[in-house]
């Protein structure tokens, strides 16, 4: 298989690129030339090769660069990881589902031997080669869902389900756009939804709770989001504000190309067996202007989406400031043709 | 979202008569490979083939959470009911071959508690099997109070006091032994969350008798078994579909609706989870819901039906499906 692993940066001097295999399996999420709020949950299966659902979780050129910069954050902000304490099974079951899904998606990158609680974990790309017993924290470096997460990646979520509700109880969010699981850790899905606008009168969050709730074991979901994101920054936190706001002051035409990015977040749901939680992975992609050019369909359809997107989503999305000057640089690349159906670059 | 789409083959690897009443059944993969993990709480369904009738029962799963090689379940005998455990305990044998879903759980542990307070009731005793196993593992502090009519249909009283000893307390109706449930609620420690599992008698006692000594409804958890009730049979239109049905005796909505071809959402198919509620286009009848979903402003607006449960009596009933 052979993944050629990039050396980056997400920070600083921002080394961060696609290679032109990567902007083809880039997960585009739109699927017609306008955008409005929608649950658009589907199954998680695994998908067509060559896209970013082969494997139930991807791994992809930025793996390496991405977990050193995860490994950055937490060393400057330790609460970017947090467990309540009832949520330690979770983690055991988070790490069993990482360790078996990577090493079975992946057997040249990762191996897993269990025998009985005995385990023994191998990640060749990030060089680690642990053994450890499976539900004794003390037998790893870190309590188990900082230990597996820190070698997977995208965000994470875990979910402890009570009460008729999901409430943010665990988690690792190094790769956001722009919230805090150190504010919402404790709350209810309503309480971390809160500053959404638009959505909550439309019932969306009521009708996707409910949904959420009934998840089963060995049936996860997915959805999709997205944003934009001046240079390519993955940790877009309100923590980190003072270091990436004043940059959505700094487009001009001329480095829209380089500098703007399309951000998209693949988002799933899986139950956990032992503690009955929910698992949301939330899985971050970024892409250029440049980048997402070399389609013409994409360029002539995220043209028309900024474009027309309303004013509230624009604001809550934080691309108010910018949007001009990036759909004015779109479009020229947007003749006016029609797009064809479908996700894919053309 | 429904087990049914996630189906697993199941060989039967054991039948254990437990007493006159209960049998166990142990399920294995067909293929040979380990069974999904589970949680204590959880349930399956098995999909029972009565010849050219397909029964889908819910059934909790009893073995510890930590040995997935099998899946166990204990059911009672009820010989007035639709026929579902009559069926397992007369025609289901060593090596059959059966279908059943991955586990769901709707009862589970609330793991915040500082101790897990139990009360079961008869059959009721099965998710707490499966639970007791899975905290006497770790470091869970727990305590079981379990109402029996009789020893002889103490179904794994003696199995839960080999394993968990003193935190098991029995309470034989023969014997003049009852559960003072007021003195064992006064007694526990701040943050001890409680379960109930058994006849829907019970259930409503011990709910009133927590809520009037101050405990907080977040703390007390407690799930039904009722099996959905055989009646007289009724015609059904589906109007999306443009299907007339009709429902037999000793089958349920759910069943008829599944058995002309169509596909349901569905988890409990005991009328708690909310997932097969079903809008009512039009009736000329009286509905008899039997579940624990539905609102009572739902069931006055003759709105809404649980097919997996309630029945209906009368001239015509229309639903959107």
């Amino acid at each position: 298989m052979g993944i050629n692993f990039r050396q980056e940066t997400f920070r600083d001097d921002y080394s961060f690129k696609n290679s032109p295999e990567q902007i083809r399996r880039f997960p585009f999420p739109f699927p017609e030339d306008k955008y409005m709020y929608s649950v658009n949950i589907e199954p998680h299966v695994p998908g067509l090769k060559d896209t970013v659902f082969e494997h139930l979780f991807d791994v992809d050129e930025h793996y390496i660069s991405e977990m050193q910069d995860r490994a950055l954050v937490l060393a400057e902000d330790p609460l970017r990881c947090q467990s309540l304490p009832h949520m330690e099974l979770a983690g055991w079951d988070t790490l069993e589902l990482l360790m078996t899904e990577k090493a079975k998606s992946y057997p040249d990158l990762f191996t897993l031997t269990r025998d009985g609680d005995k385990w023994h974990w191998i990640n060749r790309p990030l060089g680690i080669d642990d053994h450890f017993t499976f539900g004794d924290s003390s037998t790893l470096p870190y309590g188990p869902l900082e230990y597996i997460t820190r070698q997977s990646q995208g965000d994470f979520a875990v979910l402890d389900q009570r009460d008729n509700n999901l409430w943010m109880d665990a988690g690792i969010v190094t790769t956001q756009a722009d919230w805090s699981l150190d504010f919402d850790i404790g709350m209810n899905f309503f309480e971390w939804h809160a500053p959404v606008p638009l959505a909550h009168q439309m019932g969306v969050f009521t009708r996707a709770l409910k949904f959420l709730m009934a998840l089963q074991q060995g049936q996860p979901s997915r959805r999709h989001n997205w944003t934009m994101t001046i240079n390519s920054r993955l940790d877009t936190s309100p923590e980190n504000f003072h270091k990436w706001g004043t940059d959505r002051a700094t487009v001009t035409p001329e480095n829209v190309g380089q500098k703007v990015h399309l951000r998209v977040e693949v988002q799933m749901f899986f139950r956990l067996p032992r503690s009955n939680a929910l698992l949301f992975p939330i899985r971050c992609y970024l892409l250029k202007m440049d980048e997402l050019v070399t389609s013409p369909k994409w360029a002539r359809r995220f043209h028309r989406v900024l474009r027309d997107l309303p004013n509230e989503l624009a604001e809550y999305k934080g691309l108010v400031r910018y949007r001009p000057t990036v759909v004015e640089w779109l479009s020229k690349y947007d003749d006016g043709a029609p797009t064809s159906a479908g996700l894919g670059p053309d | 979202m429904k087990a049914g789409s996630n189906r697993i083959e199941a060989v039967v690897t054991n039948v254990v008569a437990v007493n006159e009443l209960v049998k166990r059944f142990h399920f294995e993969r067909a293929d040979g490979g380990l069974l999904p993990t589970f949680s204590g709480g959880a349930h399956i369904v098995v999909e029972m083939r009565d010849d050219e009738k397909t029964r889908l029962n819910p059934y909790s799963l009893m073995s510890t959470p930590l040995d997935t090689r099998d899946y166990r379940v204990s059911i009672r005998r009820d010989d007035v009911g639709r026929g579902g455990s009559l069926f397992m305990h007369r025609k289901v044998k060593l090596g059959d071959r059966m279908v059943i879903s991955n586990p769901v759980n709707l009862f589970s542990l609330d793991l915040r508690a500082k101790k897990h307070l139990m009360i079961a009731g008869g059959i009721g005793i099965t998710p707490f099997v499966a639970q007791t196993s899975q905290l006497a593992a770790g470091t869970g502090n727990f305590e079981l109070h379990y109402a029996v009519r009789n020893d002889a249909l103490a179904t794994y009283a003696d199995v839960l006091r080999e394993r968990h000893g003193s935190r098991i307390h029995l309470y034989r109706d023969d014997h003049g032994e009852t559960l003072d449930l007021a003195r064992v609620l006064a007694t526990q420690p701040l943050g001890t969350h409680l379960y109930v599992c058994g006849p829907a008698g019970m259930i409503t006692w011990v709910r009133n008798t927590a809520a009037a000594a101050g405990w907080p409804a977040e703390r007390v958890h407690f799930e039904h078994f009722a099996a959905p009730q055989p009646g007289r049979p009724f015609d059904v239109r589906l109007a999306v579909s443009g299907v007339e049905i009709q429902v037999g005796e000793h089958e349920s909505l759910l069943e008829a609706i599944e058995a002309a071809g169509l596909d349901p959402p569905y988890l409990c198919r005991g009328g708690v989870c909310g997932q097969c509620e079903t809008n009512v286009i039009s009736h000329d009848g009286k509905f008899l819901h039997n579940d624990h979903w539905l609102s009572e402003e739902d069931r006055q607006s003759g709105c809404k039906i649980m097919p997996c449960v309630s029945r209906f009596e009368g001239k015509s009933l229309v639903l959107e499906r």
